[in-house]
C-alpha cells in the first residue's frame, strides 16, 4: 500500500513538473464562441498569428457556461499555463479570486482592471474608434438618421454608443442617433432574430445607417441591412467581407494585438494597466476593397483628421465608464 | 405615436409570433394525445441547422426545408420511442432532446464548415423571400420608382398601408403557420382521427376498449409535432435569417410552451396567445422603455411578461388551466 502511494505521489510529481516545463499559453473565450467573427474571434486571430510565427502551440477553451470561469482559470493555472489570456470584462470575478492563488502565473485580462500584482489589464478606447466609425455614418447617411444596435446592456456597450453619437453629431449636429440594446443578459450576444427586428425597427424609423456592437447578434443586423439595402458598421473584426459593397466600415478593435502582445511577453510580461487607443492602434476603422466604393475621398480625409487630433490630444472624446453619463445620447 | 408605426409594430408582431405559433401548435397536437413535449425547442433548433445546412449545400430552400422537417421527425420518433414504446418519463426526454439538439447541431456545424458551428450565409435561392400580394406595394415597386420603399408606404392611404406593410410581404411559410390555425381546429374537432386523438389525451383506456390502436394514436401525434416544430426551425434560418448561427432559438420553444398553457390547449386561443406574446416582443424591441406618465417601465418588463402571464394562468387567476387528462403518464394495457 505505502509503496503504492509513494509511486503514485512520484508520478503526480512528475506530471506537475512535466505541466510547468511546457509552459504554453492559454487562451480563453467569453460565451459568444470563439467563431463569432467580432470579438472572439479577433483574440483568436492574435493568437493564431503568434503560433504560426513562433511555431509554439497555445491551449484554448471556450465557455459554456457562467459557472466555468472560475474552473477553466484553475485548470490552466494548475496544468503550467503561463500567461493565460481571458477575452471579455466577465472574467473581473473570477480572476480577482484566482490570481493570488497562483502568484507565479501571469495573467492577461482584455476590457477590465483587476488590481493584482500579476494581472495586466487591458483596456480599449473603444469611444474613440466609434467615434470615427460615427462620423462616416453621418456622412454616409441621406436621411440624416442613424442606428446603434447594442449586445447586452452593460457600461461597456454604452461606451461604444456614446462614442458613435458623439462622432455622429460633429460630422452632422442635426442628425439623429438611435440606440437600442438587444437585452440584459448573455443570451443578447447570440441572437440574430432580435438584431434583424431591432434594424427593421431602426429602418422604419428613418435610420439608414446601422452600427452593431453586439457580437453573434450583429450578424443578424448586417444580414438584415443588406437585405433592405442600407449600410451597416461592423465591429471589433474587419467585418466588411461579410456584406461586400453594404458594410460602410468597420470599428477595428485590436484585441488580436492585445493578445499576441501578450503571448509574445510570455511569463516575463510587465503587469499593470495597458490602454490601447488611437495613439497606438489599439483602435481604427477597417478599409479594404470590400468598402472602398463607399468612402468617399472628403470623408476619409476628414476622419484621419479627426483621428490625429484624437491620437495628439486635441480632441477629447468623452468616455462613458468615466462618469456613467453621455452628453450626445440618452439611454 | 402615428397609425404607421402601429401597423409597422404589428408587422414584426407576426414574424415573430409565426416560429411561436407553428411551435405552439406542434405541442398542441402532442399534448392533446397525452404526450408531454418540452423538446420543442430541440427539434426546432435541429431544423434549423439542418435546413440551412442543406440550402447553403443544394442551393434550394424546398429542399432545406424538407430535410428540416426530417430532422425534426427523426427526434420527435426518438421522443416516441422513449416515451410511448418505452413508457419512459416524458419530460426527462424532452430535456434530452434539447440537449442532444444544442450540441449535435454545433458540432456536426463545425465538422461540415469549419466556421464555429455556423452555417455559410444563404444566398437568395436558399431562403424564402417576401411574397408581394398582387396591388401591394413592395420591393419591385420601389426598384421601378428609384425610392426606398419606406417612404413609398409611408406616402399610401391608410389601407394600402394595412396591406403593404402588414399583410404583404411576408414569406409563403408565415401564410402557411397561420392557415394552420383553422386547419388544427378542424382535425382536432371535426374529424374522426382529432375526436381519437384527443380522447387518447384524456382516457386512452377507452380508446383502447373502442378497439383503436393507442400507440398508433400517440405516434401519430407526435409525428404531426416534428412536422410543425421542423417548418418552425426551417423558417427561423431560411426565411428570418440566412444561415444557422448556434442556439437560435434563443427560448423560442420554451415561450411557445408557456403560449400552449395561456392558450388552454385550444387552437385559436393558441394563435391569440402567440399573437400577444409577439407583440410583447416587438413593443419591446421597438420602444425599449415606455414612458407611462411618471413611470418607465424598462424593457426587461416586457421581456419577462410571457412568463408572469404563464405563471398567473396557472395559478388559476384567470380561470383555471386543465391540462389534458392522461397528459404525462405512458398507457399501460390492462392485462
Amino acid at each position: 500500500m505505502s509503496l503504492m502511494k509513494s509511486l503514485m505521489g512520484a508520478s503526480a510529481a512528475l506530471a506537475l513538473t512535466a505541466g510547468a516545463a511546457l509552459a504554453e499559453p492559454a487562451l480563453i473565450f467569453d460565451l459568444g464562441g470563439k467563431f463569432d467573427k467580432s470579438f472572439n474571434e479577433a483574440a483568436f486571430n492574435g493568437a493564431k498569428r503568434w503560433s504560426e510565427e513562433t511555431g509554439n502551440s497555445f491551449r484554448e477553451i471556450e465557455l459554456q457556461s457562467e459557472a466555468q470561469r472560475e474552473q477553466a482559470l484553475r485548470r490552466f493555472a494548475e496544468a503550467g499555463s503561463n500567461p493565460i489570456v481571458m477575452a471579455g470584462f466577465a472574467f473581473a470575478d473570477a480572476l480577482g479570486q484566482v490570481a493570488a492563488d497562483y502568484p507565479d502565473t501571469k495573467f492577461t485580462i482584455i476590457d477590465m482592471v483587476v488590481d493584482q500584482p500579476n494581472v495586466r489589464s487591458v483596456v480599449f478606447n473603444e469611444h474613440e474608434g466609434s467615434y470615427l466609425v460615427g462620423m462616416m455614418a453621418a456622412e454616409a447617411s441621406k436621411s440624416g438618421t442613424v442606428g446603434f444596435i447594442g449586445g447586452m446592456d452593460i457600461p461597456l456597450i454604452r461606451k461604444f454608443a456614446c462614442g458613435y453619437a458623439q462622432g455622429v453629431l460633429a460630422a452632422n449636429p442635426d442628425a439623429k442617433v438611435i440606440a437600442n440594446m438587444t437585452g440584459t443578459t448573455p443570451a443578447a450576444w447570440n441572437d440574430p432574430v432580435k438584431g434583424s427586428e431591432l434594424t427593421k425597427a431602426q429602418i422604419s424609423q428613418g435610420a439608414d445607417v446601422v452600427y452593431a456592437a453586439a457580437g453573434g447578434t450583429g450578424v443578424g443586423v448586417l444580414q438584415t441591412a443588406a437585405d433592405e439595402d442600407i449600410l451597416s458598421i461592423g465591429v471589433d473584426s474587419n467585418q466588411n467581407h461579410l456584406h461586400p459593397g453594404k458594410v460602410l466600415t468597420s470599428m477595428m478593435k485590436r484585441v488580436d494585438n492585445a493578445v499576441y502582445e501578450a503571448f509574445t511577453d510570455g511569463p516575463d510580461m510587465e503587469t499593470g494597466f495597458s490602454v490601447m487607443g488611437l495613439a497606438n492602434g489599439g483602435v481604427g476603422y477597417a478599409l479594404d476593397d470590400n468598402n472602398a466604393p463607399l468612402v468617399s475621398a472628403d470623408m476619409q480625409a476628414m476622419v484621419d483628421e479627426a483621428a490625429a487630433k484624437i491620437a495628439s490630444g486635441e480632441l477629447k472624446v468623452h468616455d462613458y465608464m468615466s462618469d456613467d453619463s453621455c452628453p450626445a445620447l440618452t439611454f | 405615436m402615428d397609425a404607421l408605426t402601429i401597423i409597422q409594430v404589428l408587422d414584426s408582431t407576426v414574424r415573430l409570433a409565426t416560429p411561436l405559433l407553428l411551435a405552439c401548435l406542434a405541442g398542441l397536437f402532442s399534448e392533446r394525445a397525452g404526450i408531454f413535449d418540452i423538446g420543442l425547442e430541440g427539434k426546432m433548433l435541429m431544423a434549423a441547422f439542418l435546413s440551412a445546412a442543406v440550402a447553403a449545400v443544394t442551393g434550394n430552400v424546398w429542399l432545406g426545408l424538407l430535410s428540416g422537417i426530417a430532422s425534426s421527425l427523426v427526434l420527435a420518433g426518438l421522443h416516441g420511442v422513449a416515451s410511448i414504446t418505452f413508457r419512459g418519463n416524458q419530460l426527462i426526454s424532452g430535456v434530452a432532446i434539447n440537449f442532444l439538439a444544442a450540441g449535435m447541431t454545433v458540432l456536426i456545424a463545425q465538422d461540415w464548415f469549419q466556421q464555429g458551428g455556423r452555417t455559410p450565409s444563404l444566398l437568395a435561392e436558399g431562403r424564402f423571400g417576401g411574397i408581394e400580394l398582387p396591388f401591394a406595394i413592395g420591393p419591385s415597386d420601389a426598384a421601378a420608382a428609384g425610392r426606398p420603399l419606406s417612404e413609398l408606404i409611408g406616402e399610401a392611404g391608410m389601407f394600402q398601408q394595412i396591406y403593404s406593410e402588414l399583410l404583404s410581404g411576408h414569406s409563403i411559410l408565415v401564410y402557411a403557420a397561420f392557415l394552420c390555425v383553422p386547419l388544427t381546429w378542424w382535425v382536432l374537432f371535426r374529424t374522426r382521427f382529432g375526436l381519437r386523438l384527443r380522447a387518447v389525451g384524456e382516457n386512452p383506456a377507452a380508446v383502447d376498449t373502442a378497439g383503436v390502436s393507442v400507440v398508433g394514436l400517440r405516434f401519430a401525434a407526435v409525428a404531426i409535432c416534428g412536422l410543425l416544430c421542423g417548418i418552425a426551425g426551417a423558417y427561423l434560418a431560411t426565411a428570418l435569417q440566412a444561415g444557422f448561427v448556434k442556439d437560435m432559438t434563443a427560448g423560442r420553444g420554451f415561450i411557445a410552451l408557456a403560449a400552449l398553457i395561456f392558450a388552454k390547449w385550444r387552437p385559436w386561443h393558441a394563435m391569440g396567445a402567440c399573437l400577444l406574446f409577439g407583440l410583447l416582443q416587438a413593443v419591446a424591441l421597438r420602444f425599449q422603455n415606455i414612458e407611462l406618465g411618471s413611470i418607465t417601465i424598462p424593457v426587461q418588463v416586457m421581456d419577462a411578461l410571457p412568463y408572469i402571464l404563464t405563471v398567473v394562468i396557472l395559478a388559476g387567476f384567470v380561470g383555471k388551466a386543465i391540462p389534458p387528462r392522461a397528459g404525462g403518464e405512458p398507457y399501460v394495457k390492462e392485462r
